[in-house]
């Protein structure tokens, strides 16, 4: 399997050849595929914010920016330099270096998880063997910014902030890290390449639809996005926990929060929806690109619908879904998933090694995993109306002890 | 295959991946006026002069939250080996993740019927 490496490996014996120090040709050509790899995601989040602000515009039924160039698409670029030009005010008593450090730690942790993106079955930033704990681990340093961004600001406001989203992120981690376990069991893999390898039959939604919404709404819960925006909750805590930045800090946590979704939406298509398979890949490995951006984009597109039309969730009740329902979800899905695997292996379902890549040679173990998913999903739902609608009887039977009259529809119409 | 020039990559990367959020902020720091006063800097709290010291002992109520996540998160870690070699595990191998993951929800059902998963 070629990667990106293995272009640098080509280059720095043509400097050698040249005349070039053995190890000054080596950095340099690691250094070229660095700064290759880390331009894809910082030119596309320009292009990104713009998208998103004519999406939102739409949705709330407005133009959106249309003046700095044309459709507008200049204006992120106008909106970078009035940043530049913006005085950056440190509130006294702030840790000066902490207070500078949380911002760009915020940046360079989304930066970083692309090293691991598979574009095309030949570019990659470093195909690691351990691609998924990469991604958890670098992912994890997010809490970290918070907790440095609001105890650094030395503002009452943003501590409180900071402690409650580290709540949140940190507790939606376990599902997520939960449904990460499903691909790998299928895949054996935690290799980025190897994972989307093996879905060239069947793409791991369709064996797996579960995993795949646990892994993208603990992903939207860490993005800190609607309906998971506790973070920035302006009625109560006037911003979060980064109330005190100002000018291009500020702009570097906005910048590293598109980012961050999109790098959500770009590791769901690669895990869940094959990645770059996709017509005559085989031929021209480099039309995986466009596959997984196209997969991708349909990702992010339906992560800013949800962002834009569901109303944020109280805090209780984002710790409830959590803990009360995706974490036990997780944890059946897994035992479920892997004795379903281990039926197919019995009962001889498997495709054959020379037909993996075959969708009809797939079909049978795919069926078998679908409905064990939609039954599992059947199973919680049902669980979850139940509770709802005990929840909702002793909210009436508390309003009639009251005296009053009992709302009809709940807490809907209360 | 996975070779050193892989982590040597990740390596460069986590170098570089500093350089590109720290450039623009130098550069703002460069072309940005800088006029501070001390009604400026005060910290932003609704206008309200901020009583007392931020950095005092808070009591963070949610920290059972905490506990329980570092049982999982660190649970969790072991399971993925038994995941990437689950294809070449004998039955017995297979048991024992599925107890390993059994003792999972035991920790997680304790923490519920405790009420240690309610936010207060």
């Amino acid at each position: 399997m070629t990667t990106c490496v293995d272009f640098i490996n080509t280059l720095s014996p043509c400097l050698v050849r040249a005349g070039w120090n053995a190890d000054l040709a080596n950095l340099l050509s690691l250094l070229l595929g660095v700064v290759i790899v880390a331009t894809v995601p910082l030119l596309t989040v320009i292009l990104l914010i713009w998208i998103e602000r004519k999406f939102a515009a739409r949705i709330q039924d407005r133009i959106g920016p249309n003046r700095v160039g044309p459709y507008g698409l200049l204006q992120s670029l106008a909106d970078a330099l009035k940043m530049l030009t913006k005085e950056d005010i440190t509130p006294s008593g702030a840790d000066r270096i902490l207070f500078n450090l949380a911002p760009i730690i915020t940046f360079a942790t989304v930066v970083l998880i692309w090293a691991i993106v598979p574009f095309t079955p030949l570019h990659i930033g470093a195909d690691l063997s351990i691609g998924i704990l990469y991604f958890v681990a670098v992912g994890s340093i997010g809490a970290v910014k918070v907790m440095i961004g609001g105890w650094s600001s030395n503002n009452k406001y943003a501590l409180l902030g900071a402690f409650r989203t580290i709540a949140l992120i940190v507790s939606y981690e376990v599902p997520m890290i939960l449904a990460l376990l499903v691909p790998v069991l299928m895949a054996g893999s935690m290799g980025m390449q190897d994972l989307t390898h093996a879905q060239g039959g069947m793409w791991f939604i369709v064996m797996s639809p579960l995993a795949a919404i646990i892994f993208f709404v603990a992903n939207l819960a860490e993005t800190g996005r609607s309906p998971f925006d506790l973070l920035e909750a302006e009625s109560e805590l006037i911003a979060g926990y980064n109330i005190e930045y100002s000018g291009f800090k500020f702009g570097m946590f906005m910048a590293g929060e598109f980012m961050h979704v999109f790098t959500v939406a770009v590791l769901t298509a690669v895990l869940f929806l094959g990645g770059w398979w996709g017509p005559f890949v085989d031929q021209f490995p480099a039309l995986g690109f466009i596959w997984l951006g196209l997969k991708t984009a349909v990702v992010y597109l339906f992560m800013l619908l949800i962002r834009n039309t569901v109303p944020r969730f109280r805090i209780d009740q984002v710790m409830n879904i959590n803990w009360k329902f995706m974490v036990p979800l997780s944890i059946v899905l897994i035992l479920l998933q892997s004795f379903l695997l281990r039926l197919i292996d019995a009962l001889g379902l498997r495709p054959a090694p020379e037909l993996a890549n075959d969708l009809l040679a797939n079909l049978p173990q795919t069926l078998v995993l679908l409905a064990g998913n939609l039954v599992l999903g059947a199973i919680f739902m049902h669980l979850l109306q139940r509770h709802g609608r005990t929840l909702r009887e002793a909210d009436e039977a508390l309003a009639t002890v009251k005296g009053e009259a009992a709302p009809a529809g709940g807490m809907a119409e209360a | 295959m996975e070779t050193l020039n892989e982590w040597a990559f990740v390596g460069v990367f986590f170098a570089i991946a500093w350089v590109f959020p720290a450039l623009p902020i130098i550069g703002a720091w460069l072309v940005r006026p800088k006029k501070p006063n001390a009604l400026k800097k005060q910290t932003y709290e609704s206008g309200v002069e901020t009583v007392g010291d931020t950095w005092v002992q808070f009591r963070v109520q949610y920290y059972i939250y905490g506990l329980v996540f570092l049982i999982f998160d660190v649970e969790m870690i072991f399971l993925f080996p038994w995941a990437v070699a689950y294809e070449r595990l004998d039955w017995f191998a297979y048991g024992a993740g599925f107890l390993f993951i059994f003792l999972l929800t035991d920790a997680l059902i304790y923490a519920w019927r405790k009420r240690a998963l309610e936010w207060v």
